[in-house]
């Protein structure tokens, strides 16, 4: 008998228009999406599908026009900025751009001891806290001597998208909302930091939103397959299912599109 | 058999930093494209593939310096030529480059039809608008572009329809050989497929006669291209068939980048992706033996000791690693062994 799964974040009819009048665009509409503990969910489209704006809304960034979203059963109120920094200690993201996602202004220590104050570490002896970065900048494979004092742009692409990883080790959130964490990056790197994020998810049983325009990457990584076709959700369901055997013409057209080896790559259907 | 169109024989070339230093980012390669084959490099970034595009043109501007070694492009040597004549001569017309961000290299205040005129007139002065025009519109229809994007500026296009249009002005004065410099990691699966699609609607009309890939994009290398060269750190680590190299890879670098292949296929949620651990070396004082020893699982102690040569085992196939094939082989097959149970 299947354990009963806490239902996590939810979201019912949830729909942006941004303009209005002539210049009207649907970015996402009307989208359910169900969120379960310890989930890994994948939402998959091409670009301009409106993953990011979902993203976007999820975390609070931009407002909703329409629909609700529920959180831990509750509907979720940002209203105020006290009750919005108590949603983001819950809900965290990485992004796509490691090279945009830091103050440039600050340096590397200040961007982690950020992250411990706000999980209430600001009153800590400043040894604890040099154990606590040194912790979650060696669960990425960096080490913090050598990052300390440092700013930002001194590193490369996969060191600043570890060390966005190693700031969600110290913030540990429930929701960790990944959009597009390794379109920037390498393919040998990309291999790394999935490995971390797993890791994160099973050390923490985190749940993970991977939000991604790579079909294989949402294969290898994800339990669930959400696929967007201009703001909607064309096809859900378990990888194997969506992935393997698609139903709709728009998941088969992305499959296909993808480079493959094991199979024959058609070049005919663009 | 058939005639080499590019041959590079052991190209060196360096970056100098403003502080003095030389940092050897491409260390004699060597390499031959025939007529109507196409080369994938592939490599993790820093690694020197885009150092090597640029060398291959054999136009260098500063902080890139020309060393040593020979480029013969269908039988001419370039290597050692001024730049201003490898530019008017060279390029555009003998070898032509795609660079990683052809995004950005339309001028937004131009309608595209004005650059191409400013690429035709800088190596063709009594060019007359009309012909040009004509020109352009021919090229763009046997390459399945709307004549329409002619007469726009850059920003009414779609980032896959800008890649395009780059790609068709770099082959605008039928160059044999074209660079194509990750043409498609800007852009999303769809529009990747278009492009390459394009690129090899070029092989088969005969408009550029081979072709260099690079990208760090297995999977793509491996449909787009019959040979591949794996590079680390400058150098060449492993040539052979794209089949060879992505089925049978024998370095154990190159056996760590197939590791990392994503596909969505049968059978990948099944493995456990490979990463390769650390980065690679700094350039300014690369190690002295294997430039691969200090992260490789496999490294011994007489690794670091000494240079490596490349090791040719024949069909085409060569690997710079001091284990010996078989053993090489013995020592995957037991690594897969641990790793199914």
């Amino acid at each position: 008998m299947p354990v009963e799964k806490k239902l996590y974040l939810s979201t019912s009819g949830l729909t942006k228009v941004f303009g209005f009048g002539r210049n009207k665009t649907l970015a996402v509409d009307h989208v359910d999406l169900n969120l379960y503990e310890g989930e890994v969910v994948s939402i998959v489209g091409e670009s301009g599908s409106g993953k990011t704006t979902l993203a976007k809304m999820l975390l609070g960034l931009i407002s909703t026009t329409e629909g609700d979203i529920y959180f831990q059963g509750k509907k979720r109120d940002i209203s105020t900025h006290r009750k919005k920094k108590e949603y983001w200690k819950n809900i965290q993201a990485i992004f796509q751009d490691p090279f945009s996602s830091y103050n440039i202004f600050n340096k590397i220590d200040t961007v982690l001891l950020d992250c411990i104050a706000m999980r209430g570490g600001r009153r800590l002896p400043y040894a604890k806290k040099v154990e606590l970065m040194t912790e979650a900048c060696s669960f990425v494979n960096l080490k913090f001597e050598e990052l300390t004092n440092k700013y930002p742009f001194e590193l490369s692409g996969g060191q600043m998208q570890r060390l966005m990883i190693a700031r969600i080790f110290l913030l540990k959130p429930k929701i960790l909302l990944a959009d597009e964490p390794t379109s920037m990056i390498d393919a040998c790197s990309r291999a790394t930091i999935l490995d971390e994020l797993m890791q994160l998810r099973n050390e923490n049983g985190m749940t993970i939103i991977f939000i991604t325009h790579d079909i294989g990457l949402a294969y290898y990584v994800s339990d669930k397959v959400y696929i967007m076709e201009h703001g909607k959700f064309v096809e859900s369901g378990s990888a194997d299912e969506v992935i393997l055997s698609p139903r709709e013409p728009y998941t088969q057209r992305l499959i296909n599109d993808v480079p493959k080896i094991y199979e024959e790559w058609d070049l005919s259907t663009v | 058999m058939s005639n080499a169109m590019l041959e590079v024989r052991e190209l060196t070339t360096k970056y100098i930093t403003r502080f003095g230093e030389d940092v050897y980012a491409v260390d004699h390669v060597s390499l031959k494209v025939e007529e109507g084959k196409t080369l994938g490099i592939a490599g993790e970034s820093g690694c020197g593939k885009s150092t090597l595009a640029l060398s291959l043109m054999g136009y260098y501007f500063p902080p890139l310096h020309y060393t040593s070694g020979e480029i013969i492009i269908d039988g001419h040597n370039i290597s050692g030529m001024d730049p201003d004549v490898v530019r008017k001569m060279i390029l555009g017309a003998e070898i032509a480059y795609i660079p990683q961000s052809a995004m950005n290299a339309l001028n937004p205040t131009q309608k595209i039809i004005h650059f191409i005129e400013d690429v035709i007139q800088e190596h063709d002065l009594y060019v007359t608008k009309k012909d040009i025009s004509d020109r352009a519109r021919i090229l763009f229809e046997t390459l399945g572009l709307p004549a329409e994007v002619l007469q726009k500026y850059p920003v009414e296009l779609s980032g896959g329809m800008k890649q395009r249009t780059v790609i068709a002005v770099s082959v605008l004065l039928l160059p044999k050989v074209l660079i194509a410099d990750e043409p498609s990691s800007a852009l999303d699966v769809t529009s990747q497929k278009m492009v390459i699609k394009m690129l090899r609607q070029l092989m088969e009309t005969g408009l550029i006669s081979s072709m260099i890939f690079i990208t760090h994009e297995l999977p793509l290398l491996y449909n787009v291209t019959d040979d591949i060269m794996v590079m680390y750190a400058g150098q060449i680590v492993e040539k052979g068939s794209a089949r060879e190299i992505v089925f049978d890879p024998l370095h154990p670098y190159a056996k760590g980048l197939m590791g990392s292949i994503i596909v969505p296929e049968k059978g990948l949620r099944d493995v456990k992706l490979a990463a390769i651990p650390g980065v690679p070396p700094n350039l300014k004082n690369p190690p002295s033996g294997c430039r691969f020893a200090k992260r490789c699982k496999f490294a011994r102690m007489e690794c670091e000791a000494f240079s490596i040569p490349l090791r040719d085992i024949g069909g085409g196939r060569a690997y710079r690693c001091i284990i010996p094939e078989k053993e090489l082989r013995e020592i995957y097959a037991k690594e897969a062994y641990k790793n199914a149970r």
